[in-house]
């Protein structure tokens, strides 16, 4: 723990080092609203999912979706799916965030990126799935899909098709990168350059600050943003719905199917069990990332 | 001819709930735009016809006074909605919210379910056949208007708590920029040269016009009414041989952009003109009914049993199966249900009457009980696989 | 002299280690300012391409109109269309409550986790990402079950309206990426020097928050409330199922009409809440250069 720098003892600054009952009151108000508005939905979830619609205990649901393949496929296609965006998404947007930062501070292009980042990290659904179904849709329709063929290059012929889970992914990648972008800005504009001045005059080589001094720095921040990318894609619904619309076998597409199906099918249990599904591969997830944090934090040490 | 179906008010053996028919339509008249379940004499959540509630006038009153109605899942260009929708509100007065107009027919019996006590609660739906059978104690309000018998008798629930609307064929929709010949056979659909073309509104299971497409397959792949096994093979073979394309079709832009080179959807819907395409594109736009049997689907009407505006949404009913709004349907491609006794009573718009798709072989119209069996096993069988 | 990491006393290797180089860019020479960087030029170049080429591919959709020509029908039609006014507002006034409540739930909470309970932070992260994970559709289910199951009263005065409904369900929604987003910020300053100073100045809690971290975590709050109100402004699913009529919602609606018009809707919403970013980027104030700490 650092100590502050040699000011005079007083009061203030005892009280701020101990963790008083105060502290616990400031975070009074974000635990109770958790709890009622997300708490309670989630209860619902939960509840839903562990019961049957007479209202008693059962392990129905959850056997029903380990077991039967139905649900294996949709699970293992969005796991590939968003890891491979999440990642994507993150080495990309890391890189257009720095090329971003490098400028002028408080410049246009600074304004720009960050209000159009905002925008398109939500750019999805709908108008996103026909922004890529109106580029690279099968010809006549995509206009880059034509452009390509003019140029020779059959991209259909070839077995590409936008209306499949590698489109989707395209389509996915398309607000991964501005959300990335967002997320690990503040990160980038924390790095100071006269650091890398100060360690430079220490002597040490450029690979060696990497490795020793920005990777650890930006790490809890880029892992912490690549998993938020991960939730982001795993829910997703909207546009694989519109690209993929009649048969998407996607976990979020089941969760829909058994909620609105249920109609005629009565599944909506099942949706609950697979809500409850996603939350605990993301909270799998979660701990190992704190335990990646922990050997990174002796490291810093 | 409905009118003269009206009955004189102040005929109280007519009136069910005991309510003297003359202190309903003084009540009624003094009734605000609020819901009209406390305020006003008569409970219109609870009245099952017209003339119960004291004749179309009090209905009219009464409609007027809750100023709203609110509908869901209409698109405009569906079936001539939109006309409908502007036509009723310009005879009434009545305010009308369409909430999801892209909604499918789950999500309208889902909206019933958990809207109770909601003011944007719809008061009115128009579902599939097959999700009439909802497991609930039932959503529907029991209504019978006043066209009743105009109604055939496999065409509506004998309570009054749903009625058939309009309907029309399974077509195959073709943009002939992409394909060089439209099927006009179900088998056709499996040939080579339509790779990745065949499309869907919707997904099966969820809407009626996508899951009525498999059933027609069945009846054209060796199933019946009561077997729908077939049709879904039929579909399982074109997803494995690449024939399906899985872009859902229901956005008009997406079709627009050519992903939808074989459209199967329901033939009033399948125009150009009803998908609101620019006239570059109609002109390379095919609408053809399948040889074979046709498959006739027809979508069904029911109020809501928690309308918050009951009046209101007895009177759209009233609207809906006057000869007006049959009419309505009728120009937008549909054939609405009390079609037969309108030719009978040549009140039918002739000029619509014949522009109707033609349609070829023997139309396999199933009933309701056969449409929920069907959907529910079609639902099943196709369930996020 | 700056307040931070190289300020003077025993702040530790630590903090010179700590200091931190520009981001992960191994293809980068060494540094030095005026030469033309390349590296920047085919990033930028690559994101303005793939960005804004899918949105030109939509844009020449939206400029066929209806009798086939190419033209600004489909604009002109959105443009004069009143009713839209209302649901604007509604969605307006849903963005700003919610951006109001996410950042003063979040920037206490962040800032005293980080300082006094450093534990918690993996709970705090945990519950934080679990809206993102839960798909709207399950939230929006759950929320109608609650609705299903509600006492009357609460149907007319909370349900009844979308301000109240949707804003508590949208600062849930808002929370995993503002909670990242003013985290980062969070971990990017000095946090403990900062208040020891200004708590030991004799300012409290309050002020300390609102005039020294605020300013100082500003790009980290101010993507938060970009964030925010970006998804209110396109929230469709829950406010379609729970019968609300919002501005993304009507905006479908009016998309109805014909195809041309609901393209032309996406580009308009699309540059109507970039604008809207902008504008509050200003707001900001001045960019502060990286060596200095603000202070109002």
């Amino acid at each position: 723990m650092t100590n502050g720098p040699a000011a005079p003892r007083r009061r203030g600054i005892r009280r701020s080092t101990t963790a008083g009952g105060g502290a616990w009151i400031g975070i009074l108000p974000f635990t109770v609203y958790i709890l009622i508005f997300l708490g309670l939905p989630l209860y619902e979830v939960v509840h839903g999912a562990f019961t049957t619609d007479a209202g008693q205990f059962t392990w129905h649901n959850f056997s029903t979706i380990f077991s039967e393949s139905q649900y294996w496929v949709p699970l293992k296609n969005s796991l590939i799916l968003s890891a491979w965006t999440a990642g994507v998404g993150a080495v990309f947007g890391t890189w257009l965030a720095a090329a971003v930062v490098a400028g002028k501070p408080g410049g246009m292009l600074r304004r720009v990126v960050s209000s159009g980042s905002g925008v398109l990290a939500y750019f999805a659904g709908v108008p996103l799935a026909f922004a890529f179904i109106a580029t690279l849709g099968r010809a006549p329709g995509g206009v880059l899909t034509v452009l390509l063929k003019h140029i020779g290059v059959d991209l259909y012929a070839h077995g590409f098709n936008i209306a499949s889970l590698f489109g989707v992914g395209l389509a996915y990648v398309y607000f991964q990168i501005p959300l990335m972008v967002i997320l690990i800005t503040p990160a980038l504009e924390g790095l100071r350059p006269q650091w890398q001045e100060a360690a430079q005059s220490l002597g040490a080589s450029r690979v060696r600050y990497l490795r020793h001094v920005a990777v650890p720095v930006m790490a809890p921040a880029f892992i912490g943003s690549l998993l938020i990318l991960f939730g982001n894609a795993l829910s997703a619904y909207a546009t694989a719905l519109a690209l993929v619309g009649a048969a998407i076998p996607l976990v979020p597409a089941s969760i829909n199917d058994a909620i609105n199906g249920n109609v005629l099918v009565n599944e909506d249990r099942i949706a609950l069990a697979l809500g409850v599904e996603m939350i605990l591969i993301v909270m799998v997830i979660m701990v190992g990332y704190w335990l990646v944090q922990r050997r990174a934090r002796r490291w810093l040490q | 001819m409905f009118t003269r179906n009206r009955r004189a008010p102040g005929r109280s053996t007519k009136v069910r709930f005991g309510v003297p028919a003359v202190g309903v339509m003084a009540v009624a008249a003094c009734s605000l735009g609020i819901s009209s379940a406390a305020n006003a004499g008569i409970n219109w959540s609870s009245v099952k016809s017209a003339a119960a509630g004291g004749g179309l006038p009090a209905l009219v009153k009464a409609a007027k006074a809750e100023k709203t109605l609110n509908v869901i899942a209409l698109p405009p260009t569906w079936a001539n909605y939109g006309k409908e929708i502007s036509a009723f509100h310009k005879k009434y007065g009545i305010k009308v919210v369409s909430f999801n107009p892209d909604g499918t027919s789950a999500e309208e019996i889902q909206a019933l379910k958990q809207d109770k006590g909601r003011s944007s609660e719809p008061d009115a739906v128009d579902v599939g056949e097959s999700f009439t059978a909802a497991p609930d104690p039932s959503l529907f309000a029991a209504y019978k208007v006043l066209t009743w018998k105009n109604i055939p008798a496999a065409a509506k629930d004998s309570n009054g708590d749903w009625y058939n609307d309009y309907g029309g064929y399974i077509s195959f929709g073709c943009d002939m920029t992409v394909v060089k010949t439209c099927p006009t056979t179900w088998k056709a659909l499996e040939g080579s040269q339509y790779k990745g073309d065949v499309t869907l509104n919707g997904a099966i299971g969820e809407a009626a016009a996508a899951t009525d497409a498999v059933y027609a397959a069945a009846l054209n792949t060796g199933g019946s009414l009561t077997n729908v096994q077939p049709g879904i093979s039929f579909f399982n073979t074109l997803k494995s041989d690449g024939n399906f394309a899985a872009t859902d079709c229901n956005a008009p832009a997406v079709i627009e952009a050519h992903q939808c080179p074989i459209l199967i959807n329901w033939d009033y819907l399948n125009s150009a003109k009803s998908y609101g395409l620019p006239a570059s594109f109609a002109a390379h736009w095919k609408v053809v009914d399948p040889t074979g049997k046709d498959f006739a689907g027809y979508y069904v009407q029911a109020i809501s049993k928690y309308a918050p505006h009951p009046a209101a949404a007895r009177l759209w009913e009233e609207f809906l199966y006057s000869t007006q709004g049959q009419n309505i349907w009728l120009s937008g491609g549909a054939r609405p249900i009390e079609l037969p006794a309108m030719v009978k009573a040549k009140t039918e718009n002739k000029t619509a009457y014949n522009a109707l798709p033609k349609v070829t072989g023997t139309p396999a119209l199933p009933t309701v009980s056969q449409s929920a069996n069907a959907g529910k096993t079609i639902a099943a069988a196709f369930a996020a696989s | 002299m700056s307040i931070g990491p190289s300020g003077p006393g025993g702040v530790g290797v630590q903090a010179l280690l700590g200091e931190l180089e520009e981001a992960p860019t191994p293809q980068q020479p060494t540094r030095r300012r005026g030469r033309p960087r390349i590296w920047r030029v085919v990033i930028l170049t690559a994101a303005v391409i793939f960005f804004l080429g899918p949105l030109i591919a939509s844009a020449k959709y939206s400029l066929i109109q209806q009798n086939g020509k190419y033209g600004f029908n489909n604009y002109s039609q959105i443009l004069s269309n009143g009713d839209l006014r209302r649901s604007l507002f509604t969605s307006l006034e849903i963005a700003g409550l919610t951006a109001f409540i996410v950042v003063s739930l979040m920037l206490p909470t962040v800032v005293l986790v980080r300082l006094r309970m450093p534990k918690l932070t993996l709970l705090l992260e945990g519950v934080t990402i679990l809206p993102i994970v839960v798909p709207p559709i399950v939230i929006a289910s759950g929320l109608a079950q609650l609705q299903g199951s509600a006492p009357s009263w609460m149907i007319t005065l909370w349900f009844n309206h979308p301000l109240t409904a949707l804003t508590p369900i949208y600062v849930v929604l808002a929370m995993p990426f503002s909670y990242r987003a003013i985290d980062t910020g969070v971990r990017a300053i000095d946090l403990r020097t900062l208040v020891d100073a200004s708590r030991s100045l004799g300012a409290s809690w309050f002020s300390t928050m609102v005039r020294v971290i605020l300013p100082n975590v500003e790009t980290a709050v101010l993507g938060a409330a970009f964030l925010t109100i970006a998804l209110c402004l396109g929230e469709v699913v829950i406010a379609t199922i729970m019968l609300y009529i919002t501005l993304p919602v009507e905006l479908i609606q009016v998309g109805a009409l014909n195809p041309g018009v609901s393209v032309a809707l996406s580009v308009l919403s699309i540059l109507f809440v970039f604008l809207l970013l902008f504008l509050l980027s200003f707001l900001a104030g001045r960019r502060r250069g990286s060596t200095s700490v603000r202070v109002i």
